[in-house]
């Protein structure tokens, strides 16, 4: 079966998409299970946005040491090329076809022309898009000076140029807190964050920026509209209520050249979409297995585009994960379980990942609660599973270990987050 | 008696520490999970340090800047100095990732990327 006889034709046992840190370490991992592996990756370097987050902060579980962006990525790209795996960067993916389990084309666009792919199984790891200044309701005049905190970053940390002197930022996730002390150190104003929420968004040590620099954050708050002449000159900010609902005559003016949105990330699932994978509405990325293998048999997922993880850490782990489940699913031709547990959101658990598991070996769960909560407990009644934790805040993410003697002889799993 | 604050940034769990200082002295610090959350906390009350980043233009590179680090955290009141330092800087390719590119009052500045 060869549908486009014209193009170039490659064969690989698997092929992963997105050169990011799920991507390279699934890469890495398929090579050293001895999988005839492909990486793929749009952009002109390996690394994905690691190579633009040059703050500290990352692989402290992975590594075991506080390395920053690039030198994580660093690493693992040393390792791939070490151990050989064959790569091509400013390759592009244009379609992703099913035709059956172990017959799968990836077409991508290279420097060097077309080509088609075939392989036995595919790990998914492109990573999540940022949310736009649209899809937070944000209207008026459309002039220059709005980024999405990942443009402004790759703008100042890749090609060294500060997007403006007086800065507006909307979103306290990590994204945004992270980008109010580059834009603080290199000498720029941050005027304010503006968070809808009641309670800051990134991590608790991302939130002390703004302690460090005397940034104000404005708490259930909106930036509503934003004006200017060719360039931004002002933004209006909006009080809200519990239910995120305006309260008129709160509205003020904020004077600032530049908007940077930090409104969070969304999986990018498209292509997966487009091949029938189901998606969690909660999660927006795939449905997925304890192998993290997608409804689509062969289709594998990790990283940002299985759920939005705030450690790379965990990101590198899935694609560990994602490859030892592509190389069982190439072996046997599938994989198959007697009976997938699932796995529910209880009480205070606004998404979870994975939603099935088969009981065969010991497995993460991550998941995420819907409001901050203090002295709580990760329960999973069936199994008399507890973790105590003394806070639970939605911006940072849980995991927890299920052993395979515990759950194997259960038919379902709940999670919940109640008080001890 | 003041009592400061803050949440604990030595590793991701985030504990939220209490440090309680009476005559610029330390009496009592309550909250953190381990020995090197404590010695932070004292620290953060005492002389307050972080590590800085930045990027310093490079020539001929792959990529037009280098990603810097302090190689050790630095007091926190002289990190606008630093950054003054820092603005001056220009490197020539090849910067190789953990190489010292500048020194700053004893204070080494490692490249995290290559060029």
């Amino acid at each position: 079966m060869e549908p486009f006889p014209q193009i170039p034709m490659l064969s690989y046992d698997v092929v992963v998409i997105g050169g990011g840190p799920a991507g390279m370490a699934a890469a890495v991992r398929a090579k050293e299970l001895g999988l005839n592996v492909l990486l793929l990756d749009e952009n002109d370097y390996l690394g994905g946005i690691l190579p633009q987050c040059i703050h500290p902060g990352f692989g402290l579980h992975y590594y075991k040491e506080e390395l920053t962006g690039p030198e994580f990525a660093s690493r693992l790209a040393r390792k791939l090329v070490e151990l050989g795996v064959e790569y091509k960067t400013a390759a592009r993916v244009l379609e992703i076809k099913n035709y059956s389990d172990l017959e799968k084309v990836v077409i991508f666009t290279s420097p060097s022309g077309v080509y088609q792919v075939w392989a036995k199984a595919i790990i998914y790891a492109a990573g999540a898009r940022e949310r736009h200044a649209f899809e937070i309701g944000i209207t008026g005049d459309r002039v220059a000076g709005i980024y999405t905190a990942g443009e402004a970053q790759m703008l100042m940390d890749i090609y060294g140029v500060l997007p403006g002197k007086e800065i507006v930022i909307v979103g306290s996730g990590d994204v945004g807190l992270i980008m109010a002390r580059r834009f603080a150190l290199e000498g720029a104003k941050v005027k304010a964050v503006i968070e809808l929420m009641p309670y800051p968004g990134g991590l608790a040590r991302n939130v002390m920026i703004l302690r460090d620099f005397d940034i104000p954050l404005y708490l259930s708050h909106k930036v509503v509209e934003v004006r200017g002449k060719g360039r931004v000159e002002r933004v209006k900010v909006v009080k809200v209520d519990e239910n995120l609902n305006e309260i008129p005559g709160s509205e003020f003016w904020i004077e600032a050249d530049t908007l940077i949105i930090s409104a969070g990330l969304v999986p990018s699932v498209k292509k997966l979409k487009k091949i029938g994978v189901e998606i969690d509405p909660a999660t927006g990325g795939p449905v997925v297995n304890d192998r993290l293998e997608t409804s689509v048999p062969g289709i594998f997922v990790a990283g940002n585009s299985l759920l939005i993880n705030d450690l790379v850490d965990y990101v590198a782990e899935q694609g560990e994960l994602a490859a030892e489940g592509a190389k069982e699913f190439i072996e046997k031709g599938g994989i198959e379980s007697k009976k997938w547990i699932k796995v529910e959101k209880g009480e205070n658990v606004r998404l979870l990942a994975p939603h099935y598991l088969s009981g065969e070996g010991d497995v993460y769960l991550y998941l995420r609660v819907s409001k901050p909560m203090e002295d709580v407990e990760l329960r999973v009644p069936e199994i008399g599973k507890k973790m105590r934790l003394p806070v639970v805040k939605p911006a940072e993410m849980l995991r927890i270990k299920l052993k395979a003697e515990e759950i194997k002889n259960t038919e379902k799993l709940t999670v919940e987050v109640v008080k001890a | 008696m003041t009592t400061y604050r803050f949440t604990c940034i030595v590793c991701p769990l985030g504990c939220s520490i209490e440090v309680e200082v009476e005559n610029g002295k330390v009496k009592d610090v309550k909250g953190c999970r381990c020995p090197r959350g404590k010695e932070w906390a004292v620290q953060e009350v005492t002389n307050p340090k972080r590590v800085v980043m930045s990027v310093l233009p490079v020539e001929g590179g792959a990529l037009p800047t280098v990603s810097v680090k302090t190689a050790e955290p630095v007091p926190k009141e002289k990190i606008p100095e630093l950054m003054k330092f820092l603005a001056n800087l220009k490197l020539k390719a090849p910067v190789k990732a953990g190489e010292t590119v500048a020194e700053w009052e004893g204070i080494k500045i490692v490249a995290t990327r290559g060029a």
